[in-house]
């Protein structure tokens, strides 16, 4: 199995996010690296000049760059983007609405995690168009992926680390939740490099809010199910990035996979990384995705 | 412009007819439709005597089958959809790619709607499904303002734009949410429920009244306080600058007012939410909104209906149609 970095999902500080790529393409076992703004078009112009380099570096490094576009698409500016992002005959585009499957058909791209794909007819029309690799929506068991698999044609990539995207809304809750106008957010979702926590009224963590997405509070964890993912025909796992230390989180998922490592280590080496939130995989056990599901 | 009105029994159906609804839409009894609630949606038998009944009178019926099939499973997707069409259907409202691929092959003459739930929200999304399907109408996702859905009809033409009026609210994109099935196992794309009845507990505490959905407190209501059902996004939570409706206050959408504006942006038809309410509300929502609309041909003003008893909140907002929502 192959390994991806997703797509930045927060807002960090434009020189965070230059070397966090820097420090993947020179340090991370991992074969591909999607970049680019999937949550919020507003965050793009602070990091765009830096978007260039971190591509070469990482291509120059030998991992596979892809470009995300942007997930929920309502704005002429954001229809631009993608229209000169689906252009490039040069660059992999990871779509991530459908607005960008028509300028992308009949040329190699990726479908991204935002884009609905639950069976393998979806998944063999898009492999049709010219889709070359699916991560599939996070709240997809493993039952509807070794199906979609063994159907063939397309690899399928799953959401194997971070925090999970479970909504996106025109409405920015961090915006909301800091009293101020979205229009005038003063980008306050900055100052949650993994979120901003949300509790329940009895004071026990919930969900966290990136900007106008939310996420889970939780962090995705299927370092204890790679056989599974293996038998059900995965191709590649994501590893969604948090500001924790992801150059080691790919080694452990790397080591895991490579049976250098047991999947217990790998699971308190994990913890040790990302001492935030424990850890989740109901979603590929066809349970709440909140749930914890022990493989014996 | 067209009125749509839901129906989630036989009964509401005739209901929604009678009182004037220029369409309905309704589902069958199985995971093929986002409102798979228990005791609620047609067999094929309800359903087919229910188009009869709508169509001598004048009435059309679109068919939801708006979920996104389970891989391995399609079958029963692809039946709806030939049961539909057989049945004499105006419509079919569909969300996956794969389910619109199959009726635009298999049914070339069928009209298509695309449902909300594929959340095309831009015009590129739309003639996408307009190439690849020939569909002659797109459910707006209810995030959009007036202005930009005026943009959209304009863009689209002569793909149709239809619009939510009335009813319960996502504040979260549809058909791109995975909230409910984060907490409950079941989610609106994959099982055609939001936070489902069957997850949900109450519990006294004090004198408050808790209310809970899976593992995980909702809202907590004084005795003071009407207790609203527990829907994920509806619910008070804390953060460390605020306590209470971090994503939506329990409100309805109630669009009336818009209307003139909605005409003028082009939109062909109006939607009511609310397939899993009774009767009483199909039939008093949708008098008011035939009232509405004659008055505005009229050219009278609008009046918002009043029904604010019949929502599910305490009050309504028109949502995203205004800009100042985001």
């Amino acid at each position: 199995m192959k390994l991806t970095i997703g797509p930045v999902l927060f807002n960090w500080s434009p020189e965070t996010w230059r070397d966090f790529h820097f420090r993947i393409a020179d340090e991370a076992p991992v074969d591909r690296v999607v970049v680019g703004e999937v949550v919020c078009s507003k965050r793009t112009p602070f990091y765009a000049e830096h978007l260039p380099v971190v591509a070469e570096r990482l291509a120059a490094a030998g991992k596979e760059v892809a470009f995300a576009s942007l997930a929920l698409v309502t704005l002429e500016r954001e229809r631009r983007a993608i229209a000169e992002l689906a252009a490039d005959n040069a660059i992999l585009v990871e779509a991530n609405d459908v607005s960008a499957l028509r300028p992308l058909a009949g040329r190699p791209h990726l479908i991204g995690p935002f884009i609905n794909v639950y069976n393998e007819a979806t998944v063999q029309w898009l492999g049709a168009r010219g889709a070359q690799g699916i991560c599939v929506p996070p709240e997809l068991p493993a039952t509807s992926i070794a199906t979609i698999a063994a159907a063939g044609g397309v690899p399928v990539e799953v959401f194997a680390f971070g925090r999970v995207p479970l909504a996106i809304s025109v409405r920015c809750y961090h915006a909301r939740v800091h009293g101020i106008h979205k229009d005038n957010c003063r980008f306050v979702c900055d100052q949650d490099p993994d979120g901003m926590l949300v509790e329940t009224l009895d004071r026990e963590p919930f969900l966290t809010v990136n900007g106008l997405q939310t996420m889970s509070y939780r962090c995705a964890s299927l370092i204890g199910d790679v056989p599974l993912l293996r038998t059900s025909g995965v191709a590649s796992l994501r590893l969604s990035p948090q500001s924790c230390d992801m150059v080691s989180v790919a080694r452990v998922f790397r080591d895991v996979i490579d049976g250098r490592m047991e999947a217990g280590a790998g699971q308190e080496a994990l913890a040790a990384l990302f001492p935030l939130a424990p850890f989740s995989n109901g979603f590929l056990h066809g349970r709440a995705g909140v749930e914890r599901v022990t493989v014996q | 412009m067209e009125l749509i009105c839901p129906a989630g029994t036989p009964a509401a159906f005739r209901q929604a007819v009678d009182a004037g609804a220029h369409a309905v839409y309704c589902g069958y009894r199985d995971e093929t439709n986002a409102r798979n609630f228990p005791g609620l949606n047609f067999s094929h038998a309800e359903m087919r005597e229910s188009i009869a009944y709508a169509h001598a009178r004048g009435a059309k019926v679109l068919v939801a089958i708006n979920t996104f099939p389970r891989a391995g499973g399609l079958d029963l997707w692809h039946r709806a959809v030939d049961e539909a069409v057989d049945a004499g259907a105006d419509a079919l409202i569909l969300a996956d790619i794969a389910v619109l691929d199959y009726a635009a092959r298999r049914h070339p003459q069928q009209r298509l709607h695309v449902s909300v739930q594929a959340a095309a929200a831009n015009p590129d999304s739309i003639r996408f499904y307009m190439e690849a399907f020939g569909a002659a109408r797109v459910v707006l996702p209810r995030v959009l303002s007036v202005a930009e859905i005026a943009a959209i009809t304009r863009a689209v033409a002569p793909c149709e734009t239809e619009v939510f009026v009335f009813g319960g609210l996502c504040v979260m994109a549809e058909g791109r949410c995975s909230l409910s099935s984060y907490v409950t196992g079941q989610s609106p794309n994959m099982n055609g429920v939001c936070s489902p009845a069957s997850h949900v507990t109450y519990r006294e505490d004090a004198t408050d009244l808790v209310s809970r959905l899976g593992d995980f407190t909702i809202n907590r209501f004084a005795q003071s306080e009407p207790a609203g059902y527990p829907t994920l996004c509806k619910g008070r939570f804390a953060t460390g600058r605020m306590q209470g409706y971090i994503f939506e206050d329990p409100v309805s959408l109630d669009a009336a007012e818009l209307l003139p504006a909605l005409r003028k942006a082009g939109v062909a038809a109006l939607k009511i939410e609310g397939r899993q309410r009774g009767r009483a509300y199909v039939e008093s929502v949708v008098r008011s909104f035939r009232e509405a609309l004659a008055a505005m041909d009229a050219g009278q003003p609008i009046v918002s209906p009043g029904l604010l008893s019949l929502t599910e909140g305490q009050s309504t907002t028109q949502g995203a149609y205004r800009k100042t929502w985001r």
